[in-house]
């Protein structure tokens, strides 16, 4: 198991230093550092073993966290464990950075000395961690209150505590896509899929019993057709009918669920059933490669005018209904290393060279549906006697719109409190649909 | 309030002023100099001196303050052993303590706290906590048993921990029973035979019971254990596997991982026969394709046991390819991994998509990435051989572009290419020799001299280029040396004549100058070889290549099966066993797969032995393997050995000579007038009806011949046996000088001419041929009787098979035997020698078939028949001067004919008959 846990500074100082394990000395400390902070090269690898001693690292923005072993421990389970570690220590106190980890530090020792248990992960659960980990010392608590806390961190309901009320029952569901493309020039789709995550942000009053329904095609199809429409969730109309129209269900090629979810019953019947924590967590994730929206097209046409001089020229069409709105859209478009000038013309938004990240940025802050844009540039060349060719890397293209590319939609989420006197009607529920691009590439 | 200042104290005196503050009353004042202790703690300071005053503190109700003191004492007790006694009494105090979280702190830390002494006080609190009343304490005190384990193993089994830890798989509490599957795993880890985890169908369905309701941790904990035990039978196997398969739609990829492990392992047991095999085989797919969208880190540990799974089960994953393809942010990591798979992947079905990404890989940036990409169009070509041409073009574009690494790279890969397909791609060996000035990496100067060694009669600057190579001979590493000598001594069995000074050269600096025991010993087996046996050493070091294998980088069997047992863990994160990186008694259990139960095992059975059945084609082509002997054989036939290879053309010349030219040598002679004569002796039947002749077929494959395609039937045209060839150039070059020859045989088959190849054969030119063989020449017994081998000779080399033909073609024409010499002669031959055939399924009546067979001179001398049964008597007579007598029963309305033979040479009865089935047949 893991034999200790680090977190450095970029410069290599040790922030924080955990040691669970005998077999783990000071000495593993620098051989990190050495190696693999200081390394001359890039990262090769995130796992690295020097001197018989395995070390695990994650890094976050300029900070390291590495985690040590010895054993043949189980490597997915290590990176997942530091994965939550960043996770905990950002619901604490927010980013992780230098200046947060050194001011919260006595805090980091007792959560690493609760979540990690001879390098065995225990629950990690913020909701539950909360309860008894504070940074306003000791709070006295009552013996109910004791047994409350470590029946929940050790329960089978580890994530939600038992006598929450509240006073309006709402909750709030966003299904947010990633849209992922590779295109070649020529406009054939190369790969394309969407990952998508539906997060549940609930405020239910006591041990809320929730059923989650969507168009899964094996669910329609099992159903029929005459039942498709009768659960549909108030509010699902919010922006659920996509870019694409009427799609009736989808195929979801693979999800996961959060640890609420019952996932037996899903594999039996696949209905997604679950008492989800207090406040926010993120019900499922989902990957979908078929009759994807491709929310926009790029087509490029580079152009070797000479030794000296390209030309290019990007035409990005938008394809779904008129009356939606994509936001924040970004082309990046590279140019060569040895770029010595550009003039860009575009007939909407603003494009800029930027020397610094040897790209064209057009940005264009709403397009609606079924509309086309187009950019020119010349980029004067320096000549060169480089003989590699330039690499060409792929047009990259960002933006938001207000559907579900998958065609995902909600169909229900049902409430069943049967101790608290509310019923699924009262419960007042909101869904909203974004679509983001993930890597959104098409060669050139 | 900041915690951050804690880190800055950098004065003198720091000690001495912690202190004083450490022994102050207040307590706002002590929990502030703790803070700093632990802070000059983190960053490496030596504060144990501080240890009694912080010991001191601990004595406090502030839960905070608490646990700073103890994260000290966990860092100095070792150091401190003596004064560590001091905190035992807070510690058993706090065992008793009514908070349940003091409780558990206190137990977790004892355990932490490796001092002997110490160990012995914290026996008593943790029999206690492991029968605490509140879960919390007692999943703390479960890992608590491992911890003491770890410290004194010896006090943990007298102190009957292990059977309470064992109760504990039986707790109501999911995460105690979680932390008891994880104490005892890593407890039974170090006593391998101990039988600790005694698993069995009972305490298996707890765990079961137990994952799906425990943390995702905890899950973990209980999959690792599970995919430790080995189900009695195919039933139970499946029952888990079932319980198993939701985890795979778990969010955290770590309990993904740990249940593909389960199933992967306890599939083996599984009948492939039965259909929850395939639905499990379906089910794995997505959850594994789901884990490349995880975080960088946590996909790299994806792709390292995806390559492991695909070389296991290529079923599983063979449709996914465009999910391996590269993104261009990735980082060069993943890169690399999906590279792997990819290559794995590829197949027929999906070539042209994998190729046009390779091409896309090999302009990015990174150097071990391009190299990797260019490597693995390589392996595309040699792993599809329908790609191969557009590979081969491909790499050709990449040497274009002159960029140093990836010409590199690209010629180490042209080499195994030329391996795989001799005599196909060698015009690109001129481009290859632009670009011999910048190689400078051992592997790309190797395969070049390879490359010029193999093909050294094609390439007319071969010993400048080689010459060029030997003058820095010393500087260069082993490999290239190894391969120069190699490659020299090549260019001088192929060119004899021009390049007797390089050999020289290079054998003495070889075996003169060079430290290297390996070039050395190489250097004087050459020479030897060289000037003792010229011809052995032809056979030697021209010998025919073995075959390359379609993949590489194969991980080997029963590593393999031991990595699968390990999915998700570091060993398949490395590719290597754990007693590899781990030390100690850890890891060094090797763990395997289970086999098939029965019924499994009855449907796999079979398939082996019809295999083994089928794959024993009777009358196939084949390549003579032991090529020594017949190279002996051959040369024998004339005159001693030659001394060197490059005479072997006259001397074959002067073997042709010698064979009588007793047949007519007419090619093409027309066929009309035999014809009309057979149709005399056939009685004035109405069909015209010629000799059978069988279908040509594939003699020699291009393949092991460097490009030329043999394939030719045998014919009997007026009297005359022909041997009717077609060659095909299939390789780059021409070919010109061709000669032929046969292996003492049977019947004496001999040619009674020149091949007659008189134009040079074209690059994918083809040319028919008819050689008339004569029967009179050298007899050997073959076996089988009508077997014949054939040494083909071209301007590129020498080439070897063998055929078989019917022997229809050595019966003559005046084989048509008196029927009273008929009588005799069948009453003559003894029982014994009589065999008797079955010709199955032919439906020709008894006149017919008497025609048919008399076309090919086998003569009907009566027919009798016998209650419905139609007798036909017959006679043959082969070249030899042999005759056959034949009796054939056609029963009317049955398809299914008797035949029976005598002869005096009982042996030619199977060919015979054979013949007969032939014939009738077609």
């Amino acid at each position: 198991m893991i034999g200790g846990l680090f977190i450095y500074n970029h410069k290599g100082e040790v922030l924080i230093s955990r040691v669970y394990r005998d077999d783990i000395g000071r000495n593993a400390v620098d051989a990190f550092r050495v190696n693999v902070i200081h390394a001359r090269q890039q990262v090769r690898s995130p796992v690295t073993n020097i001197a018989r001693t395995s070390f695990f690292h994650v890094k976050r923005s300029n900070i390291w966290l590495a985690a040590v072993t010895k054993q043949n421990v189980n490597a997915a389970m290590v990176f997942e464990f530091l994965y939550k570690m960043c996770d905990v220590m950002t619901a604490y106190f927010g980013k992780i950075s230098e200046e947060n980890i050194k001011n919260n530090f006595v805090l980091i020792y007792e959560l690493l000395d609760e979540i990690l248990d001879f390098g065995y992960p225990q629950n990690s659960e913020t909701g539950a961690l909360k309860t008894f980990i504070t940074q306003t010392g000791i709070k006295s608590q009552s013996k109910e209150e004791q047994s409350q806390i470590t029946s929940q961190v050790t329960g089978q309901i580890g994530w939600r505590r038992e006598g929450i009320k509240y006073r309006r029952n709402e909750l709030f569901l966003d299904v947010l896509e990633s849209v992922n493309l590779l295109m070649s020039p020529q406009g054939q789709v190369l790969s394309a899929h969407v990952s998508g995550r539906v997060v549940m942000k609930s405020y239910l009053s006591g041990m809320p019993e929730c059923k989650f329904g969507m168009n899964d095609k094996i669910v329609i199809d099992k159903q029929g057709k005459g039942g498709a429409s009768e659960e549909a969730a108030g509010k699902s109309d919010l922006g659920g009918s996509g870019g694409g129209g009427g799609k009736q269900s989808i195929a979801i090629d693979d999800c996961t669920f959060h640890q609420c979810v019952r996932l037996s019953k899903f594999d039996a019947e696949r209905s997604i059933s679950f008492i989800p924590p207090d406040g926010e967590c993120e019900l499922m994730r989902y990957r979908t490669t078929k009759d994807i929206i491709l929310p926009f097209r790029v087509i490029p046409l580079v152009r070797e005018v000479g030794r000296t001089k390209l030309e290019v020229k990007v035409v990005i069409k938008s394809n779904f209904k008129p009356s939606l709105l994509a936001q924040k859209i970004e082309v990046r478009i590279p140019t060569p290393l040895n770029t010595s000038g550009v003039q860009v013309i575009c007939m909407k938004g603003k494009a800029k060279y930027k020397a610094s990240e040897n790209a064209i940025v057009w940005k264009i802050k709403r397009m609606a549906g079924m509309k086309e844009s187009q950019i020119s540039a010349e980029i004067e060349l320096l000549p060169t006697n480089d003989k590699k060719k330039w690499a060409r890397p792929p047009i990259s293209m960002n933006f938001e719109v207000p559907f579900a590319p998958s065609g995902l939609k909600v169909r229900y989420l049902k409430v069943f409190e049967p101790k608290l006197n509310y019923s699924d009607h009262d419960v007042i529920k909101w869904v909203r649909y974004i679509g983001r691009s993930g890597i959104y590439e098409t060669r050139c | 309030m900041t915690d951050s200042k804690y880190f800055t104290t950098t004065k003198k005196g720091e000690i001495f002023e912690l202190k004083a503050e450490l022994n102050s009353d207040k307590k706002e004042k002590k929990k502030e100099a703790v803070k700093k202790v632990i802070a000059s703690m983190t960053v490496g300071k030596d504060v144990s001196a501080l240890f009694p005053d912080v010991v001191n503190c601990m004595q406090t109700d502030n839960l905070e303050l608490k646990k700073l003191v103890y994260l000290y004492l966990m860092n100095y007790a070792k150091s401190q052993p003596d004064m560590a006694i001091m905190a035992v009494n807070t510690f058993v105090k706090d065992c008793e303590d009514p908070n349940p979280l003091i409780r558990a702190l206190a137990v977790r830390t004892m355990g932490c706290i490796r001092v002997d002494k110490i160990t012995e006080y914290l026996c008593e609190p943790l029999r206690k906590c492991l029968k605490d009343e509140d879960p919390y304490v007692r999943k703390t005190a479960a890992v608590c048993v491992a911890k003491l384990h770890d410290i004194n193993a010896q006090l943990v089994e007298d102190q009957g921990f292990l059977d309470t830890l064992k109760d504990l798989i039986s707790d109501s509490n999911p995460m105690v029973v979680a932390n008891a599957v994880a104490a005892l795993s890593e407890i039974a880890e170090s006593h391998p035979n101990s039988n600790l985890l005694d698993l069995n169908p009972q305490s298996i369905n707890k765990l079961l019971t137990a994952l799906n309701e425990c943390t995702e941790w905890g899950q973990i904990f209980i999959l690792d254990c599970l995919a430790n035990y080995t189900p009695r039978d195919d039933r139970e196997s499946q029952s888990i596997c079932e319980r198993v398969t939701p985890r795979l739609s778990h969010a955290n990829s770590a309990v993904v991982l740990s249940a593909v492990k389960v199933l992967m392992k306890f599939m083996e047991m599984l009948p492939k026969d039965l259909d929850y095999y395939g639905t499990l085989l379906k089910k794995l797919a997505p959850p594994l394709v789901t884990l490349l969208s995880a975080e960088p880190e946590l996909q790299y540990v994806a792709l390292r046991n995806i390559n492991l799974i695909v070389q296991k089960r290529p079923e599983i994953l063979k449709h996914e390819m465009k999910v391996f393809f590269v993104k261009y942010n990735d980082p060069i990591y993943v890169k690399l991994e999906k590279l792997d798979i990819m290559i794995r992947l590829a197949s027929q079905a999906n070539i042209a998509q994998v190729l046009a990404e390779l091409k896309e890989y090999a302009t990015e940036v990174d150097v071990d990435f391009v190299r990797k990409a260019v490597r693995a169009i390589g392996r595309c070509a040699i792993k599809v051989e329908q790609s191969a041409e557009r590979c081969v073009s491909t790499l050709l574009d990449l040497i274009q572009t002159k960029v140093n690494y990836v010409v590199q790279e690209a010629i180490v890969v042209i080499k195994d290419i030329f391996r795989k397909y001799p005599n196909k791609y060698e015009s690109v060996i001129a481009t290859l020799c632009e670009n011999l000035d910048s190689l400078d990496e051992p592997e790309a100067r190797a395969a070049m001299i390879w490359i010029v060694g193999e093909y050294a009669e094609r390439i007319d600057n071969a010993d400048e280029l080689l010459e060029s190579f030997l003058e820095g001979f010393h500087d260069e590493s082993t490999q290239v040396q190894l391969q120069l000598l190699t490659a020299i001594v090549k260019l001088f069995l192929k060119k004899p004549t021009e390049t007797q000074e390089l050999v020289q050269q290079v054998l003495s600096l070889a075996t003169q100058d060079s430290d290297n025991p390996d070039l050395r010993d190489r250097g004087y087996i050459y020479w030897r070889l060289l000037s003792t046996d010229p011809v052995a050493a032809k056979e030697v070091v021209l010998a025919e290549k073995p075959l390359i294998s379609e993949e590489t980088d194969l991980i080997e069997p029963t590593l393999l099966e031991e990595l699968i047992c390990h999915i998700g863990t570091l060993a398949s994160v490395y590719h290597k066993p754990p007693s590899a990186f781990v030390e100690g008694s850890r890891g060094v259990m090797h763990k395997r797969l289970p086999a098939r139960t029965g019924s499994g095992e009855g449907t796999e059975c079979p398939d082996v032995g019809n295999a083994a059945g089928g794959s024993a084609p009777e009358a196939a082509p084949s390549i003579i393997p032991s090529q020594g002997d017949l190279l002996g054989d051959l040369l024998n036939l004339d005159l001693a050995p030659p001394t060197t290879p490059a005479v072997l053309l006259p001397l074959m010349g002067a073997g042709f000579g010698a064979a009588p030219a007793v047949m007519p040598a007419s090619l093409n002679a027309p066929v009309g007038g035999g014809l009309g004569d057979l149709f005399d002796l056939g009685g004035g039947v109405g069909m015209p009806m010629g000799a059978y002749i069988p279908p040509k077929t594939v003699w020699l494959p291009a393949m092991k011949a460097k490009g030329l395609e043999i394939s030719g039937t045998f014919a009997r045209r007026a009297g005359v046996i022909q041997m009717e060839l077609v060659l095909t150039n299939k390789a780059m070059s021409v070919m010109t000088d061709f000669a032929i020859q046969f292996n003492r045989n049977s019947f004496g088959l001999a040619p009674a001419g020149p091949l007659q190849v008189l134009t040079p054969l074209g690059p994918n030119q083809t040319i028919e041929v008819s050689l008339p063989l004569s029967t009179v020449g050298p007899v050997m017994k073959m076996d089988p009787l009508n077997n014949l081998q054939v040494a083909v000779k071209n301007n590129i080399d020498v080439f070897y098979f063998s055929c078989q033909y019917p022997i229809s073609m050595l019966f003559v024409e005046d084989g048509k035997m008196e029927r009273q010499v008929f009588l005799a002669t069948w009453k003559d031959i003894p029982n014994d020698n009589e065999s008797q055939f079955q010709i199955q399924d032919c439906h020709l009546n008894s006149e017919a078939a008497s025609n048919k067979l008399q076309g090919s001179n086998i003569f009907t001398i009566a027919k009798r028949t016998v209650e419905g049964q139609d007798m036909l008597y017959m006679s043959i007579k082969l070249s030899n001067g042999i005759w056959v007598l034949a009796e054939l029963k056609v029963q009317a309305g049955n398809p299914n004919y008797t035949i029976s033979l005598k002869c005096r040479a009982p042996e030619v009865s199977q060919c015979v008959f054979q013949c007969y089935e032939a014939v009738l047949k077609n």
